[in-house]
């Protein structure tokens, strides 16, 4: 199987190499054979792969531990669901999955568009299969996924347990998918700058892409949040670590692209900007899949040792280099058609959205390398924490956030004084009298929070607002039902409606952001059973210790879980009952005893989590081992001095010892620590999260095609019968 | 034995896949420039389509006042005119991209 | 204002904009980063000035009493001079004697004091690059 598998990626690496020679010669020469020969490689790439993948899958399925791969990211004790999520959690199976992602979306697209953009799409297909053949080639010679073990071991060394979560089975491939979604833009960008051929076609034929990449690394990142969460036992869900930033720095420069590139649909302007953001947005998703890649932020140490650094680098070099250079030399091309008609207008707000959000990419980038930066310059790491961060995103999301709001009032092109005060009152009204409720209810410890809310508030009424008119008009027009009205106000403007809505799902999220981070009340205690702490209004009492031994569903011992439950009680209400536990995992290690292994290894914590939409109350525990270690050690001795024990007959001693472990551990628990956190508004973020993506769904949805005919000379009523039509 | 198996039989349907245009020769070579061109006054008469769509639906939900729609709606309307004349000079110069 | 006149105002407008934001950026990183360094490196540390302390925990050193845990850290090659550092909080799953460690600190009298929930522990067996994988 593993020289299938290695057979497989270098029948790719060829492939691509051929697919690109064969798009470019078809291009260059006008030969439409070679071109659909070019655009045929990316199928069988795609094909090719998943075969690839599909073995690597299967050796996981199996715990067949020839696999090098399989045998340090896998066990047979390892859940067979996570054993299927297993090879992403690998350097090779990561980028194996990358590349087949890229070759699938790359196929979808090249089908699409395989009757039209016929001068484009060759040299787009060169930059698909470009990137294709970068990644497979890694995979031949630098991180085979294939390498394979002379003696397989009976056992691996498992699934890291920080990633036994579902969300991670989800994730990753979300945010592959993103990141790839994103080349495609980039590719037919390059190709749109190479055949001068920037007019509204190829933006009108990568959009659905576009839009695609922003949902998927959009809910990439949401699912990273949620899982460091409610799996990380610290309680946050951002934590402006280097691996989030490289997912967040693309989003918001597509975010920029998708609200820009509407301006040149219909203006014809801003064409540099709009190319600059979108090869800008393909260099970040690969600068993303970089950072987390080649350790370059972990230290410059870890960027040497690592393989993936150098080729990466150059990869970056060049994609930044060629796209300077193809936007320099075809500047002629990009000259806008027409200037902004008044400062007053939809345009002007799209332009200043895009200002802030390519100001916040920049402050993430230059957070995210600044240890890089500093050593350059000073010649010591330094790095920037939190604190930094949120001085300068404070600002500019609140900014965001009500650029959101007043995007939606304007119309187009030019906006006069009375309109606005007839559009601009009731939001900026829902906006006041939520800043004066809020100041009423006595939350004015913190300004931004408070300005936040009010900035929701005017966004919500804003949306709210539109949608009401819109409805209201249709049902003036076509005498319908409200709510049949409603179906056809959105469906008649899938993208209008979809981005308000989009816009109403930020501001939720926004709410429960700065509420969550502004008035949040977070202890850490150490209680016995039976004693009780009070954190906001909530009293917590330790009820009892847990603790269990957890066999895997082949008879060996996965892990022990020590614990505790929780008893909740919210001003006079009726107590709940919160379980949370940390689990110890055995390491692999084999100079500990094997006793002692199971509390030297892996150890993830199990969050007691009481989650409400008004508020969150989350706990987790860190049990003191520190009584049970004699105990620990005595195990351990009496398993070195027993030789002659069959393995059966160790299994069998060890389940005993760890059962005695674990009921003298009930028996006399020690005081135990927990981490209680109170935070308010925190399910907001993932209701405004499901908001967003509902929106995103709305303005993905693919219209239907219209029939096109050539058509007589009544122009005039060519056009108001062909707008009659949806 | 599995590597038999890739070499037997996805490495040529891989190439088949790859060198069917090669070897069925099609070679439909139309003027490929009037027909990018073509799409991309189409791409650009669907833009102004949806901009006057737009202009409609800001003025019945209240953002232009009714002589600035109808001032804006002609003009919009002018454009599309034009893009729809190019058109069809480009379908009456080369039947064959019709 | 004719409007080539005005364009090129708005021009200098955002360029004076981000060039305030971009001095902001560097003048801030570089004023509140903290430096990384190892205990070897910390001994002209002032007091009052933040560190970001790599290293590993020395054997044999970690205790703790109740939310407070007190441990030593010496240099990632296991040398250099044992630097004690109090932390109270509760150590992240993965904290282990032995293990390499990051955390803020700041000097206070002989020894050092970790900055709230700023301790970061490195796996040592499964460190791929990445902490929280994708």
């Amino acid at each position: 199987m593993l020289e299938a598998g290695r057979a497989c990626l270098i029948l790719a690496l060829a492939i691509c190499v051929y697919g690109i020679g064969a798009s470019l010669y078809g291009a260059r020469t006008g030969q439409r054979q070679w071109v659909a020969s070019g655009r045929r490689a990316a199928y069988a790439l795609a094909g090719v792969l998943v075969i690839a993948f599909a073995i690597l899958e299967s050796g996981f399925i199996r715990s067949d531990f020839s696999f090098a791969l399989v045998q340090s990211h896998s066990s047979s004790t390892t859940p067979l669901f996570y054993r299927m999520t297993a090879p992403w959690s690998s350097q090779e199976g990561s980028l194996l999955l990358w590349v087949l992602m890229l070759s699938l979306w790359s196929s979808a697209i090249l089908f699409l568009t395989r009757r039209r953009l016929r001068e484009v799409a060759p040299y787009a297909t060169a930059v698909l299969l470009g990137f294709g053949a970068f990644f497979c080639a890694l995979l031949v010679f630098l991180e085979s996924p294939f390498d394979g073990l002379a003696n397989p071991p009976a056992e691996g060394v498992g699934l890291n347990p920080l990633l036994r979560h579902p969300s991670m089975m989800i994730h990753p491939p979300m945010l592959y998918s993103g990141y790839t979604l994103f080349a495609v833009p980039f590719a037919f960008a390059i190709g749109a700058l190479v055949t001068r051929r920037l007019g509204a076609d190829w933006i009108r034929s990568t959009r659905p892409f576009t839009l695609a990449a922003w949902f998927f690394l959009g809910i990439g990142i949401i699912l990273g949040a949620r899982w460091s969460y409610s799996e990380l036992g610290w309680g946050g869900y951002w934590a402006w670590d280097p691996v989030e930033n490289a997912s967040l720095m693309p989003w918001l420069t597509g975010t920029a692209f998708l609200h820009s590139v509407m301006i040149q649909e219909k203006r014809g302007m801003l064409k540099v900007w709009n190319v600059s953001l979108v090869l800008a947005t393909g260099t970040l998703a690969i600068l993303g899949t970089f950072l987390v890649r080649s350790g370059i932020l972990e230290s410059i140490h870890a960027f040497g040792a690592s393989t993936l650094g150098v080729p990466f680098l150059v990869l970056i070099v060049a994609m930044i280099g060629g796209s300077i250079a193809l936007v320099a030399s075809r500047a002629e091309s990009l000259r806008s058609e027409h200037r902004l008609d008044s400062l007053l207008s939809r345009e002007a707000a799209f332009l200043l959205n895009n200002l802030v959000l390519v100001a916040l990419c920049f402050v993430v980038f230059w957070g995210t390398f600044f240890p890089l930066i500093s050593e350059a310059v000073t010649g010591t790491e330094a790095s920037v924490g939190p604190p930094w961060f949120n001085r300068y995103i404070t600002p500019l999301a609140l900014i965001l956030v009500l650029l959101s709001g007043i995007g939606p009032l304007i119309a187009w092109r030019r906006a006069t004084a009375a309109n606005l005060r007839r559009n601009f009152t009731f939001p900026v009204g829902a906006g006041v009298v939520t800043l004066l409720a809020c100041v009423l209810a006595g939350v004015t410890g913190n300004v931004g929070a408070l300005l936040m809310f009010s900035f929701a508030a005017f966004v919500l009424g804003a949306v709210g607002q539109e949608l009401y008119r819109g409805v209201r008009a249709r049902r003036v027009m076509a005498r319908e039902s409200v709510p049949r009205a409603f179906l056809a106000t959105i469906r008649r403007n899938r993208g209008r409606y979809g981005g308000y809505l989009i816009h109403a799902g930020v501001a939720v999220m926004f709410v429960g952001v700065a509420a969550s981070s502004a008035f949040q009340e977070q202890r850490l205690v150490q209680l016995r059973p039976g004693q009780t702490e009070r954190v906001d209004d909530y009293a917590i009492t330790y009820v009892k210790p847990s603790s269990r031994v957890v066999p895997a569903p082949n008879g060996r011992l996965e892990r022990i879980d020590l614990g505790a439950e929780l008893s909740v009680r919210r001003g006079g209400g009726k107590p709940e009952t919160l379980t949370t536990y940390k689990s110890f995992f055995p390491s692999t290690d084999p100079s500990l005893g094997p006793i002692s292994r199971f509390f030297e290894g892996e150890s993830t914590s199990e969050v007691g989590l009481d989650a409400g939409l008004r508020r969150d109350l989350w706990t987790a525990i860190a049990p003191d081992i520190g009584r049970l270690l004699p105990r620990i050690e005595e195990g351990d001795k009496v398993f070195a001095d027993a030789d002659e024990l069959t393995p059966e007959q160790r299994g069998a001693f060890l389940g005993e010892a760890l059962r005695g472990l674990s009921s003298s551990y009930l028996d006399s628990p020690p005081p135990a620590t927990f981490r209680i956190i109170a935070s308010p508004l925190v399910t907001w973020i993932w209701l405004g999260a499901l908001i967003v993506f509902a929106g995103g769904l709305i303005a993905m949805w693919p219209t239907g095609t219209r029939a096109r005919k050539p058509a007589d000379a009544a122009q005039l009523a060519r056009v108001a019968r062909e707008l009659q039509r949806v | 034995m599995e590597v038999i198996l890739v070499i037997c039989i996805v490495l040529p349907l891989a190439a088949w896949l790859v060198a069917a245009p090669l070897v069925s020769g099609r070679a439909d070579a139309v003027a490929t420039a009037e027909e990018a061109e073509l799409a991309e006054l189409e791409a650009a008469r669907d833009a102004k389509y949806a901009e006057i769509r737009d202009a409609e639906l800001d003025y019945r939900t209240g953002k232009l006042s009714e002589a600035d729609w109808r001032e804006l709606d002609r003009r919009l309307r002018g454009e599309a005119v034009r893009v729809l004349h190019e058109l069809d000079e480009l379908h009456g110069r080369s039947p064959a991209v019709a | 204002m004719d409007p080539a006149r005005k364009r090129t105002t708005r021009l200098v407008v955002a360029l004076t904009c981000a060039l305030l934001l971009a001095c902001a950026l560097v003048y801030t990183s570089f004023s509140a980063s903290s430096e990384a360094r190892q205990p070897s490196e910390l001994a002209s540390a002032q007091p009052g000035q933040t560190y970001q302390l790599t290293g590993r925990v020395a054997k044999g050193s970690w205790e703790h009493e109740g939310t407070v845990h007190r441990f030593e850290v010496v240099d990632r090659n296991g040398g250099g001079p044992a630097v004690a550092v109090t932390y109270e909080g509760s150590v992240p799953d993965p904290f282990r004697e032995g293990r390499e460690i990051v955390i803020d600190v700041r000097k206070q009298g002989t020894g050092f004091v970790g900055q709230p929930d700023s301790l970061v522990t490195k796996c040592p067996s499964k460190f791929t690059a990445e902490p929280k994988s994708s």
